[in-house]
Protein backbone atom coordinates (compact mmCIF):
# COMPACT_ATOMS: atom_id res chain seq x y z
CA UNK A 1 0.00 0.00 0.00
CA UNK A 2 1.48 3.29 -0.79
CA UNK A 3 2.42 6.13 1.46
CA UNK A 4 -0.25 8.87 0.69
CA UNK A 5 -3.22 5.87 0.68
CA UNK A 6 -1.99 5.30 3.94
CA UNK A 7 -1.41 8.12 5.14
CA UNK A 8 -5.16 9.56 4.09
CA UNK A 9 -6.63 5.82 5.76
CA UNK A 10 -5.00 7.22 8.45
CA UNK A 11 -6.58 10.90 8.61
CA UNK A 12 -10.36 9.13 7.51
CA UNK A 13 -10.12 6.62 10.42
CA UNK A 14 -8.87 9.04 13.50
CA UNK A 15 -11.56 10.85 12.70
CA UNK A 16 -13.87 8.49 12.44
CA UNK A 17 -13.06 7.78 15.89
CA UNK A 18 -13.65 11.62 17.10
CA UNK A 19 -16.98 11.51 14.95
CA UNK A 20 -17.67 8.32 17.00
CA UNK A 21 -16.93 9.75 20.38
CA UNK A 22 -14.60 7.38 20.89
CA UNK A 23 -11.80 9.90 21.18
CA UNK A 24 -12.55 13.53 22.39
CA UNK A 25 -10.04 16.87 22.52
CA UNK A 26 -8.10 15.54 24.69
CA UNK A 27 -6.41 12.91 23.17
CA UNK A 28 -5.60 15.69 20.26
CA UNK A 29 -3.81 17.68 23.73
CA UNK A 30 -1.89 14.20 24.03
CA UNK A 31 -0.84 14.12 20.50
CA UNK A 32 0.37 18.12 20.69
CA UNK A 33 2.98 17.36 23.79
CA UNK A 34 4.31 14.55 21.92
CA UNK A 35 7.47 15.43 19.53
CA UNK A 36 10.67 14.58 18.49
CA UNK A 37 11.99 14.55 21.85
CA UNK A 38 9.36 12.69 23.41
CA UNK A 39 8.23 10.57 19.75
CA UNK A 40 6.85 7.58 22.16
CA UNK A 41 4.39 9.82 24.52
CA UNK A 42 1.16 9.25 23.48
CA UNK A 43 1.79 5.27 22.80
CA UNK A 44 3.37 5.46 26.57
CA UNK A 45 0.42 7.57 27.88
CA UNK A 46 -2.20 4.82 26.04
CA UNK A 47 -0.37 2.11 27.27
CA UNK A 48 -0.14 2.82 31.31
CA UNK A 49 -4.16 3.67 30.10
CA UNK A 50 -5.01 -0.19 29.23
CA UNK A 51 -2.60 -1.61 32.11
CA UNK A 52 -4.28 0.80 35.19
CA UNK A 53 -7.64 -0.06 33.29
CA UNK A 54 -7.42 -3.62 33.33
CA UNK A 55 -6.26 -3.57 36.81
CA UNK A 56 -9.11 -1.45 37.79
CA UNK A 57 -11.98 -3.61 36.13
CA UNK A 58 -10.60 -6.72 37.61
CA UNK A 59 -10.77 -5.04 40.95
CA UNK A 60 -14.55 -3.77 39.94
CA UNK A 61 -15.12 -7.18 39.19
CA UNK A 62 -13.65 -9.02 42.32
CA UNK A 63 -15.68 -5.96 44.38
CA UNK A 64 -18.68 -6.92 43.01
CA UNK A 65 -18.58 -10.46 43.47
CA UNK A 66 -18.01 -10.16 47.30
CA UNK A 67 -20.80 -11.08 49.49
CA UNK A 68 -21.30 -7.85 51.48
CA UNK A 69 -20.42 -5.14 48.38
CA UNK A 70 -18.01 -2.07 49.36
CA UNK A 71 -19.98 0.44 47.39
CA UNK A 72 -17.64 3.20 48.50
CA UNK A 73 -14.58 1.11 47.31
CA UNK A 74 -16.46 0.23 43.81
CA UNK A 75 -16.75 4.01 43.60
CA UNK A 76 -13.54 4.80 44.22
CA UNK A 77 -12.53 2.52 41.39
CA UNK A 78 -14.98 3.79 39.21
CA UNK A 79 -14.29 7.42 39.84
CA UNK A 80 -9.92 6.40 38.76
CA UNK A 81 -11.59 4.93 35.91
CA UNK A 82 -13.53 7.63 34.98
CA UNK A 83 -10.65 9.79 35.32
CA UNK A 84 -7.87 8.21 33.82
CA UNK A 85 -10.17 7.60 30.79
CA UNK A 86 -10.69 11.56 30.52
CA UNK A 87 -6.99 12.13 30.55
CA UNK A 88 -6.41 10.23 27.72
CA UNK A 89 -9.72 11.78 26.02
CA UNK A 90 -11.91 8.36 25.68
CA UNK A 91 -14.67 9.85 26.05
CA UNK A 92 -17.01 7.02 25.83
CA UNK A 93 -15.54 4.76 28.51
CA UNK A 94 -15.05 8.08 30.27
CA UNK A 95 -19.44 8.42 29.91
CA UNK A 96 -19.64 5.07 30.69
CA UNK A 97 -18.29 5.93 34.34
CA UNK A 98 -20.76 8.52 35.08
CA UNK A 99 -23.81 5.92 35.07
CA UNK A 100 -21.45 3.52 36.87
CA UNK A 101 -21.33 5.78 39.55
CA UNK A 102 -24.39 7.06 40.37
CA UNK A 103 -25.75 2.86 40.57
CA UNK A 104 -22.91 3.18 43.61
CA UNK A 105 -24.37 6.13 45.05
CA UNK A 106 -27.81 4.24 44.84
CA UNK A 107 -26.01 0.42 45.83
CA UNK A 108 -28.02 -0.63 43.06
CA UNK A 109 -25.94 -4.39 42.22
CA UNK A 110 -28.16 -4.64 39.54
CA UNK A 111 -27.01 -1.76 38.22
CA UNK A 112 -23.86 -1.86 39.03
CA UNK A 113 -22.88 -5.14 37.34
CA UNK A 114 -24.98 -3.98 34.04
CA UNK A 115 -22.84 -0.88 34.35
CA UNK A 116 -19.52 -2.72 34.87
CA UNK A 117 -20.39 -5.05 31.45
CA UNK A 118 -20.72 -1.63 29.52
CA UNK A 119 -17.74 -0.15 31.21
CA UNK A 120 -15.86 -3.27 30.10
CA UNK A 121 -16.92 -3.07 26.35
CA UNK A 122 -16.16 0.11 25.38
CA UNK A 123 -12.76 -0.26 27.32
CA UNK A 124 -12.22 -2.92 24.60
CA UNK A 125 -13.68 -1.24 21.92
CA UNK A 126 -11.23 1.66 22.51
CA UNK A 127 -8.30 -0.22 23.03
CA UNK A 128 -8.49 -2.06 19.87
CA UNK A 129 -9.24 0.93 17.95
CA UNK A 130 -6.60 2.87 19.40
CA UNK A 131 -4.35 -0.25 18.76
CA UNK A 132 -5.21 -0.14 14.92
CA UNK A 133 -4.50 3.46 15.17
CA UNK A 134 -1.38 3.32 16.15
CA UNK A 135 -0.88 0.33 13.74
CA UNK A 136 -1.68 2.73 10.82
CA UNK A 137 0.69 5.04 12.12
CA UNK A 138 3.67 2.52 12.86
CA UNK A 139 3.16 1.50 8.78
CA UNK A 140 3.15 5.38 8.16
CA UNK A 141 6.70 5.88 9.85
CA UNK A 142 8.09 2.56 8.82
CA UNK A 143 7.32 3.77 4.62
CA UNK A 144 9.33 6.47 5.61
CA UNK A 145 6.18 9.01 5.93
CA UNK A 146 5.08 11.01 8.71
CA UNK A 147 2.00 11.15 10.61
CA UNK A 148 -0.18 13.67 8.83
CA UNK A 149 -1.58 16.13 11.71
CA UNK B 1 14.47 27.84 23.31
CA UNK B 2 12.23 29.62 26.23
CA UNK B 3 13.76 32.03 29.13
CA UNK B 4 17.06 30.70 30.73
CA UNK B 5 15.21 31.17 34.19
CA UNK B 6 12.11 28.60 33.84
CA UNK B 7 14.37 25.76 34.27
CA UNK B 8 15.39 26.73 37.67
CA UNK B 9 11.78 26.37 38.60
CA UNK B 10 11.19 22.99 40.20
CA UNK B 11 7.89 21.74 40.69
CA UNK B 12 6.87 18.97 42.56
CA UNK B 13 3.81 17.14 40.97
CA UNK B 14 1.40 14.87 43.17
CA UNK B 15 -1.14 12.30 42.09
CA UNK B 16 -2.04 8.93 42.67
CA UNK B 17 -2.65 7.85 39.37
CA UNK B 18 0.21 7.08 37.19
CA UNK B 19 -1.43 8.44 33.49
CA UNK B 20 -1.89 11.91 35.36
CA UNK B 21 1.40 11.96 36.97
CA UNK B 22 2.93 10.80 32.93
CA UNK B 23 0.57 13.44 32.07
CA UNK B 24 1.48 16.77 34.25
CA UNK B 25 5.25 15.58 34.11
CA UNK B 26 4.83 16.21 30.56
CA UNK B 27 2.87 19.38 30.86
CA UNK B 28 5.40 20.59 32.67
CA UNK B 29 8.39 19.99 31.23
CA UNK B 30 6.92 21.72 27.69
CA UNK B 31 7.06 24.42 29.97
CA UNK B 32 10.51 23.78 30.51
CA UNK B 33 10.06 23.54 34.43
CA UNK B 34 12.11 20.85 36.54
CA UNK B 35 9.62 18.35 37.46
CA UNK B 36 9.37 16.03 40.48
CA UNK B 37 6.48 13.68 40.62
CA UNK B 38 5.60 11.61 43.81
CA UNK B 39 2.24 9.34 43.64
CA UNK B 40 0.80 10.86 47.78
CA UNK B 41 0.79 13.64 49.79
CA UNK B 42 2.94 12.12 52.60
CA UNK B 43 5.69 11.09 49.71
CA UNK B 44 5.44 14.86 48.84
CA UNK B 45 5.66 15.98 52.54
CA UNK B 46 8.91 13.74 52.59
CA UNK B 47 10.42 15.23 49.35
CA UNK B 48 10.09 18.43 50.82
CA UNK B 49 11.76 17.69 54.07
CA UNK B 50 8.60 17.29 56.97
CA UNK B 51 8.78 14.51 58.48
CA UNK B 52 6.39 14.89 60.96
CA UNK B 53 5.10 11.69 62.11
CA UNK B 54 6.07 9.27 58.96
CA UNK B 55 8.83 6.75 59.28
CA UNK B 56 11.91 7.96 58.06
CA UNK B 57 11.53 5.85 54.91
CA UNK B 58 12.82 6.72 51.33
CA UNK B 59 10.51 4.11 49.01
CA UNK B 60 13.03 2.92 46.26
CA UNK B 61 10.33 1.99 44.14
CA UNK B 62 9.34 5.62 42.86
CA UNK B 63 12.16 6.59 41.03
CA UNK B 64 11.15 10.20 40.57
CA UNK B 65 11.44 10.88 44.17
CA UNK B 66 14.44 12.32 44.99
CA UNK B 67 16.65 9.94 47.09
CA UNK B 68 18.27 12.63 48.81
CA UNK B 69 15.14 13.56 51.04
CA UNK B 70 16.69 17.12 52.59
CA UNK B 71 15.78 20.19 52.67
CA UNK B 72 18.11 21.72 50.75
CA UNK B 73 16.19 20.80 47.41
CA UNK B 74 13.99 24.06 46.24
CA UNK B 75 10.75 23.32 45.38
CA UNK B 76 9.07 26.76 43.59
CA UNK B 77 5.50 25.19 43.39
CA UNK B 78 3.37 22.12 44.41
CA UNK B 79 0.57 21.19 42.21
CA UNK B 80 -1.57 18.56 43.57
CA UNK B 81 -4.15 16.41 42.91
CA UNK B 82 -7.55 16.44 45.22
CA UNK B 83 -9.33 13.53 45.13
CA UNK B 84 -6.15 11.12 46.97
CA UNK B 85 -6.26 7.83 49.28
CA UNK B 86 -4.88 8.53 52.69
CA UNK B 87 -3.82 12.72 52.56
CA UNK B 88 -6.02 14.58 50.21
CA UNK B 89 -4.54 17.10 48.28
CA UNK B 90 -6.10 19.85 50.78
CA UNK B 91 -4.59 17.60 53.89
CA UNK B 92 -1.09 18.13 52.07
CA UNK B 93 -2.19 22.11 51.32
CA UNK B 94 -2.58 22.29 54.88
CA UNK B 95 0.32 20.76 56.03
CA UNK B 96 2.65 22.96 53.55
CA UNK B 97 0.84 26.17 54.95
CA UNK B 98 0.85 25.04 58.65
CA UNK B 99 4.61 24.55 57.98
CA UNK B 100 6.89 27.48 59.04
CA UNK B 101 9.32 26.55 56.46
CA UNK B 102 7.26 25.38 53.34
CA UNK B 103 4.46 27.62 54.13
CA UNK B 104 6.09 30.24 51.26
CA UNK B 105 5.96 27.71 48.36
CA UNK B 106 2.78 27.91 46.05
CA UNK B 107 -0.11 24.96 45.80
CA UNK B 108 -1.84 24.53 43.10
CA UNK B 109 -4.48 22.07 43.37
CA UNK B 110 -6.02 20.18 40.34
CA UNK B 111 -9.27 18.18 40.18
CA UNK B 112 -11.73 16.46 38.00
CA UNK B 113 -14.60 17.55 40.03
CA UNK B 114 -15.82 21.21 39.77
CA UNK B 115 -17.45 21.35 43.50
CA UNK B 116 -17.44 25.36 44.21
CA UNK B 117 -17.49 24.45 47.55
CA UNK B 118 -14.13 22.68 47.42
CA UNK B 119 -12.55 25.38 45.31
CA UNK B 120 -13.65 28.19 47.51
CA UNK B 121 -12.21 26.17 50.48
CA UNK B 122 -8.74 24.79 48.89
CA UNK B 123 -8.53 28.52 47.49
CA UNK B 124 -9.41 30.09 51.33
CA UNK B 125 -6.85 27.71 52.83
CA UNK B 126 -4.17 29.07 50.64
CA UNK B 127 -4.17 27.74 46.98
CA UNK B 128 -3.27 29.75 44.70
CA UNK B 129 -5.11 28.28 41.74
CA UNK B 130 -7.82 25.33 41.55
CA UNK B 131 -7.39 23.36 37.98
CA UNK B 132 -9.93 21.18 36.58
CA UNK B 133 -8.85 18.06 35.01
CA UNK B 134 -7.65 17.30 32.02
CA UNK B 135 -5.13 20.27 32.90
CA UNK B 136 -4.14 22.12 29.89
CA UNK B 137 -0.74 23.46 29.25
CA UNK B 138 -2.70 27.19 29.00
CA UNK B 139 -3.50 26.42 32.74
CA UNK B 140 0.36 26.22 33.37
CA UNK B 141 0.71 29.54 32.20
CA UNK B 142 -0.66 31.02 35.33
CA UNK B 143 2.13 29.21 37.56
CA UNK B 144 5.01 30.96 36.21
CA UNK B 145 3.98 34.62 38.29
CA UNK B 146 3.16 32.63 41.55
CA UNK B 147 6.51 30.83 41.43
CA UNK B 148 8.77 34.27 40.04
CA UNK B 149 7.07 35.58 43.96
CA UNK B 150 8.95 33.08 45.76
CA UNK B 151 12.09 33.11 43.64
CA UNK B 152 12.11 37.15 43.87
CA UNK B 153 13.23 35.94 48.22
CA UNK B 154 16.26 34.59 49.15
CA UNK B 155 15.63 31.13 49.79
CA UNK B 156 16.16 31.04 53.48
CA UNK B 157 14.31 29.18 55.81
CA UNK B 158 15.15 31.39 58.71
CA UNK B 159 13.10 34.00 57.07
CA UNK B 160 9.77 34.18 59.31
CA UNK B 161 8.69 37.98 59.48
CA UNK B 162 7.52 37.73 55.77
CA UNK B 163 5.97 40.83 56.15
CA UNK B 164 8.84 42.97 56.63
CA UNK B 165 10.98 40.81 54.73
CA UNK B 166 9.77 41.09 51.02
CA UNK B 167 9.35 43.95 48.77
CA UNK B 168 6.10 43.89 46.77
CA UNK B 169 6.20 41.44 44.08
CA UNK B 170 5.52 43.97 41.39
CA UNK B 171 8.88 44.53 40.19
CA UNK B 172 9.76 40.75 39.63
CA UNK B 173 6.49 39.38 38.58
CA UNK B 174 5.25 39.63 34.86
CA UNK B 175 1.76 40.52 36.49
CA UNK B 176 0.02 41.71 39.74
CA UNK B 177 -1.09 38.40 41.29
CA UNK B 178 -4.42 39.91 41.65
CA UNK B 179 -4.72 40.44 38.45
CA UNK B 180 -3.66 37.48 36.94
CA UNK B 181 -5.82 35.01 39.19
CA UNK B 182 -8.68 33.51 37.55
CA UNK B 183 -9.70 35.96 34.64
CA UNK B 184 -12.23 33.52 33.49
CA UNK B 185 -12.37 35.20 29.61
CA UNK B 186 -8.78 34.37 28.80
CA UNK B 187 -6.96 31.34 26.57
CA UNK B 188 -9.95 29.90 25.51
CA UNK B 189 -11.16 28.55 29.03
CA UNK B 190 -13.99 25.84 28.63
CA UNK B 191 -17.33 27.45 29.43
CA UNK B 192 -17.64 24.28 32.04
CA UNK B 193 -14.70 25.29 33.92
CA UNK B 194 -15.50 27.37 37.02
CA UNK B 195 -13.72 30.43 37.61
CA UNK B 196 -12.92 30.71 41.47
CA UNK B 197 -14.05 33.49 43.24
CA UNK B 198 -10.91 35.52 44.16
CA UNK B 199 -9.29 34.84 47.44
CA UNK B 200 -9.40 38.36 49.46
CA UNK B 201 -5.53 39.18 50.39
CA UNK B 202 -3.70 42.20 50.41
CA UNK B 203 -2.11 43.44 47.06
CA UNK B 204 2.08 42.50 47.13
CA UNK B 205 2.14 40.41 50.17
CA UNK B 206 2.76 36.63 49.05
CA UNK B 207 1.70 35.25 52.18
CA UNK B 208 -1.38 33.82 53.51
CA UNK B 209 -2.91 36.13 55.82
Amino acid sequence: MDLVKLQRQLVDYRDSLYHECFLDEQFTQLQELQDENNPDFVVEVVSLFFEDSERLLNELTKALEQQSIDFKRVDAHVHQLKGSSSSIGAQRVQKSCIAFRNYCEEQNVEGCLTCLQLVRQEYYLVKSKLEALFKLEQQILSAGGSIPI
Amino acid sequence: MGMAADSEFHVLAVDDSIIDRKLIERLLKTSSYQVTTVDSGSKALEFLGLHEDLHDRIDQNTPSVSPNNHQEVEVNLVITDYCMPGMTGYDLLKKIKESSSLKNIPVVIMSSENVPSRISRCLEEGAEEFFLKPVRLSDLNKLRPHMLKTKSKDHCKEQVDEKTAFPSPKQEGKEESNNNKRKATEEGVSPERTRPRPRPRPNGITTMV
